[in-house]
């Protein structure tokens, strides 16, 4: 019974989304009035059902209920509740479902709360986005229901994957889905503005914190993939340029982008065709990401049921809506009149040579991620994979940090070499000297080495604005700009450090005895099987004393699954300010030995402090704004009332 | 065995194949006693890729295969041979497909030529619109 | 710079083609052998069962043709194509195998239940011939001419249509 209340809130939701495009597309003709007003109405339903629909989806999983197909094929009665939980978007059609949830609740909210626009645009924005939602409801319904019934219900459930029951990759998916879909309302906004001519500063300043919100997310989402994949997989790797993570990160280098040509488009009114073009490419990419893990025409990681009957059906909404997106793009953009010159020195220009840096990267991260697909076709096979990408992607990104360090000391408009000169001598002065030091202390690689070098520079540069300003009475967007280009430099140091400085061991160690790796000292004390809700394992407990100091224990584990059978491995992780201890427990060799693979990781963590950290400066300019429009507003309307009244 | 992910989704697809019994092989899990040595061989290893596996080099993965050639690696440069000599002694077995080293050839040209592309068209854009305004 | 614009949309029509291509395609998952036409690389594996001898390179050039047959206990498809090998011996091929990472134990449980077409088996712990010939998994069949040289590869189990193809590349080989 509920299941099916689930299918009918999906399929009303559905045909809300119609009488949106529909309504939308009416409304935007002459003496189409009436049809307009249907339109905000009509989004906020659709999230309404759909919200009902995932809600259900939600509790069926919660139930176990076993005679619905998705959860007979990826739950169990045995699973903590919370994996319950994440059952339900662990799959390919209650992803899916979430997917278009994410995107009809981004449209309601922006139907709802959206005031400060010409009301055709609004129009024009919200059919866009029903146009898009129309194609993926009408996919999710037509070949992936997720309530579909067991005609006889599943005596127990087949459980779900055991590398995905661990909080933090439990909640991955939801994180990533706010930020990839959450990009369609930046998407539809850029449609419905080149549909109405409307691309002015008060377009990007309404769109702006939408961007920013999903941004913050797919950042957070992309932090947290990787640090799950570092302690998951045993190995210590937290990138590994796979076709799905590429498929993640490329929506965020278009996100990074759009940021800051819509903010420059909001105070500056320049840089229009980019914005639209970045609102464009950011959701294309999230579409194509969609696409690449569902039809199976890519080996990963992270496939879900591969199947290319769905791919088809992917990729034609693709053409759909990417194509008819960049076709209006050519056709209109010749329309949208040039904004406000600005000179080479100036904060326009280092955000266009930003724009177009990190257009670049995400060309080649493109590039390497579709190109064994490309030779596929002729009948060959290549790989391309990190000795690739770092390289290739160092050549744009090394001089777009260069920028970044002195780019947000720069004016708007016009500025000139004297003024700034000081603050880029201490930022070359500072940059050298590490560069130098590094190279001579420790003689490591070209990229690490650069990297560290740059880090230093984009962490005095990050901080350098503050000088001279009265830190009480800073505004929040420019903390958040300070905090999140600070952040950059914190990540940027940490991978070059773990790279450069990592230290691997790998040993059958006997029962009591002592292993060194670079500065600790580590006992192999006891090896002892364990049991949990839904496994068994072998732990062992290691006494890890760092330069001769107090031990600490650690407790690795190789764990047994039963439903489904698999052997996963719990590596154990020390944490220390300047670095992690990795140590992981293999398989008995001979003699009674055990395999032992130890890692000092120097610095590791400051890679995830750092995206923490851009993500939380994100979060500081998006509240900023939104209290300093609200404060306006408030003003406003105190204004308007002083003047109605007498 | 620990199994990574990949290896089980693989599976997942596919009908179960069970694991073997025997241990890995002997310099599948051990390294060589010079560091050298060991430096070379594991900054080959990075740059294999793992056959069973989904994208992922013979230095970050469990399955018993991958350990395989991770000791015939070991072995082979602990005997002298050149980083070099083993990867070609790979690639004349399994193609192109098992090494990650982006090299020039008929076939990758473009991985090679786009990006100089980009850079040209960077320049451009980056001339035009910031030199214009002057 | 309008002309970009056009670019972008013909270079996005081009991608969204070659998906369609490749949607369309076969999957194929396999790593295919790159030893078509070499000799194949010297060896020298014990026995992995007692009442059959060990295999080495000079038995595969010993002028006449074999299938060889890279199987293991514990692989379920090499079950499956259990009655085809019979088939393939009925039928005159000469078959040799190399056992995977298998204990002799069981090796020789296998052979019990599915039946033994096999007239040489070496013993193959760490995978080094696998390696050397360019195999990536179980099962796998080679036809290596008289020669020593590599003929052909298949990857997979044998399904009754490969039957007749093996035996046609095998007189092609000299059989």
């Amino acid at each position: 019974m509920i299941a099916e209340l689930g299918l009918a809130a999906l399929w009303l939701a559905a045909a809300l989304a119609g009488l949106q495009l529909i309504a939308g597309a009416l409304g935007l003709r002459e003496g189409g009035a009436g049809m307009a007003a249907l339109v905000r109405p009509a989004a906020v339903v659709q999230a309404l059902l759909c919200a009902l629909a995932f809600g259900v989806l939600l509790l069926l999983f919660v139930r176990t209920d076993l005679s619905v197909a998705l959860v007979a094929r990826n739950s169990h009665s045995d699973k903590p509740l919370i994996f319950k939980l994440a059952g339900t978007w662990g799959n390919h059609e209650g992803s899916m479902l979430l997917w278009v949830s994410v995107m009809a609740l981004a449209g309601g909210l922006i139907a709802f709360l959206e005031r400060r626009l010409p009301e055709r645009t609004m129009i024009a924005t919200l059919g866009a986005q029903a146009f898009v939602a129309v194609g993926f409801y009408a996919f999710l319904l037509a070949s992936s229901n997720p309530f579909e019934r067991l005609p006889v219900p599943a005596a127990e459930g087949m459980g779900l994957n055991p590398l995905l029951q661990d909080v933090g990759l439990a909640f991955h998916p939801p994180t990533l889905y706010v930020g990839y879909v959450g990009l369609s309302v930046a998407f539809s906004f850029a449609v419905g503005a080149l549909l109405t001519r409307q691309v002015t500063p008060d377009f990007a300043k309404v769109m702006r914190p939408w961007v920013l919100g999903a941004w913050i997310f797919l950042t957070l989402g992309i932090t947290a993939g990787s640090y799950w994949a570092y302690y998951e997989l045993g190995w210590g790797g937290w990138w590994f340029w796979d076709p799905v993570e590429n498929a993640s990160l490329m929506p965020w280098l278009a996100a990074t982008a759009l940021l800051h040509s819509a903010s420059v488009l909001a105070s500056r009114d320049a840089l229009r065709a980019w914005t639209i073009m970045l609102g464009v490419v950011a959701f294309s990419m999230s579409m194509i990401g969609t696409f690449l893990v569902r039809s199976g025409i890519l080996t990963s990681v992270h496939a879900f049921a591969v199947d290319p009957e769905r791919g088809s059906f992917i990729l034609v909404l693709l053409a759909i809506y990417i194509g008819g997106a960049l076709l209006l793009f050519a056709i209109r953009a010749g329309t949208i009149a040039e904004g406000e010159r600005f000179s080479i020195l100036s904060r326009e220009g280092a955000l266009v040579v930003n724009n177009v840096a990190l257009s670049a990267i995400l060309g080649i991260v493109l590039l390497g991620t579709l190109y064994p697909l490309l030779t596929e076709a002729f009948g060959v096979r290549v790989s391309v994979g990190p000795p690739y990408f770092n390289p290739v992607g160092a050549v744009f990104f090394l001089p777009m940090l260069g920028v970044l360090a002195i780019g947000p000391l720069l004016r708007w408009r016009r500025d000139s070499f004297e003024r700034i000169q000081p603050s880029v001598v201490a930022i070359a002065v500072v940059g050298v000297a590490v560069l130098a030091g590094v190279y001579f202390l420790a003689g490591i690689a070209l990229l690490p080495l650069l990297g560290m070098a740059l880090a230093a520079a984009v962490a005095i540069g990050s901080v350098l604005p503050l000088r001279g300003r009265s830190l009480r009475r800073l505004p929040l967007p420019v903390w958040g700009m300070v905090v999140a280009h600070f952040g950059v430099a914190v990540a940027l140091f940490g991978m070059a450090a773990d790279t450069a400085f990592q230290q691997e061991r790998l040993v059958a160690a006997q029962v009591g005895e002592t292993v060194e790796d670079g500065p600790w000292s580590i006992t192999l004390v006891s090896v002892e099987p364990v049991a949990g809700p839904n496994w068994t394992a072998l732990e062992a407990t290691l006494h890890a004393r760092y330069k001769g100091g107090e031990p600490s224990v650690v407790q690795p584990q190789a764990r047994s699954f039963w439903t489904p059978p698999q052997e996963t491995s719990e590596a154990a992780l020390l944490t220390r300010w300047n670095g992690q201890l990795y140590s992981v427990i293999g398989g008995e060799a001979e003699g009674g030995r055990w395999q032992l693979r130890l890692w000092w990781k120097p610095f590791v963590t400051w890679i995830w402090y750092g995206g923490v950290l851009i993500a939380l400066g994100g979060l500081l300019a998006l509240v900023g704004r939104l209290a300093g429009d609200l404060k306006r507003r408030s003003a406003q309307a105190q204004i308007a009332a002083r003047r109605a009244a007498p | 065995m620990i199994r990574l992910l990949l290896a089980f989704l693989a599976a997942l697809a596919a009908p179960a194949v069970a694991q073997d019994l025997l241990p890995p092989a002997p310099y599948a899990y051990t390294q060589l006693e010079d560091p050298a040595l060991e430096a070379r061989a594991q900054a080959l290893m990075e740059t294999l890729r793992c056959l069973k596996c989904q994208s992922q080099s013979i230095a970050d993965s469990d399955a018993p295969m991958a350990g395989d050639m991770r000791h015939q690696v070991r072995t082979r440069i602990a005997a002298g041979e050149s980083p070099d000599e083993v990867r070609a002694w790979l690639v004349a077995r399994y193609g192109d497909y098992v090494s990650y080293k982006p090299t020039v050839s008929a076939t990758t040209w473009p991985l090679f030529a786009i990006p100089l592309l980009l850079l040209a068209a960077v320049a451009v854009i980056l001339r035009r619109r910031l030199g214009r305004a002057r | 710079m309008t002309y970009l614009r056009w670019v972008l949309l013909a270079l996005v029509a081009g991608l969204f083609g070659l998906f369609a291509y490749m949607l369309a395609q076969p999957k194929d998952e396999f790593v295919h052998s790159a030893m078509i036409g070499q000799p194949i690389p010297a060896f020298d594996l014990p026995p992995a069962v007692a009442d059959r001898p060990g295999l080495s390179n000079r038995d595969l050039a010993d002028g006449q043709p074999k299938l060889l047959n890279v199987f293991a206990s514990w692989c379920v498809p090499c079950a499956a194509e259990a009655p085809n090998l019979a088939k393939l011996e009925a039928a005159g091929a000469n078959i040799v195998a190399v056992a995977i990472r298998d204990r002799p134990e069981d090796v020789a449980r296998f052979l019990e239940v599915y039946g033994n077409p096999f007239s040489r088996i070496g013993k193959d712990d760490i995978s080094a011939v696998q390696l050397s010939i360019g195999s990536s998994g179980v099962p796998e069949t080679f036809v290596i001419d008289g020669e020593g040289v590599i003929r052909h590869q298949h990857i997979g189990d044998i399904r009754d249509s490969d039957v007749s193809v093996l035996l046609a590349e095998l007189r092609e080989a000299g059989a």
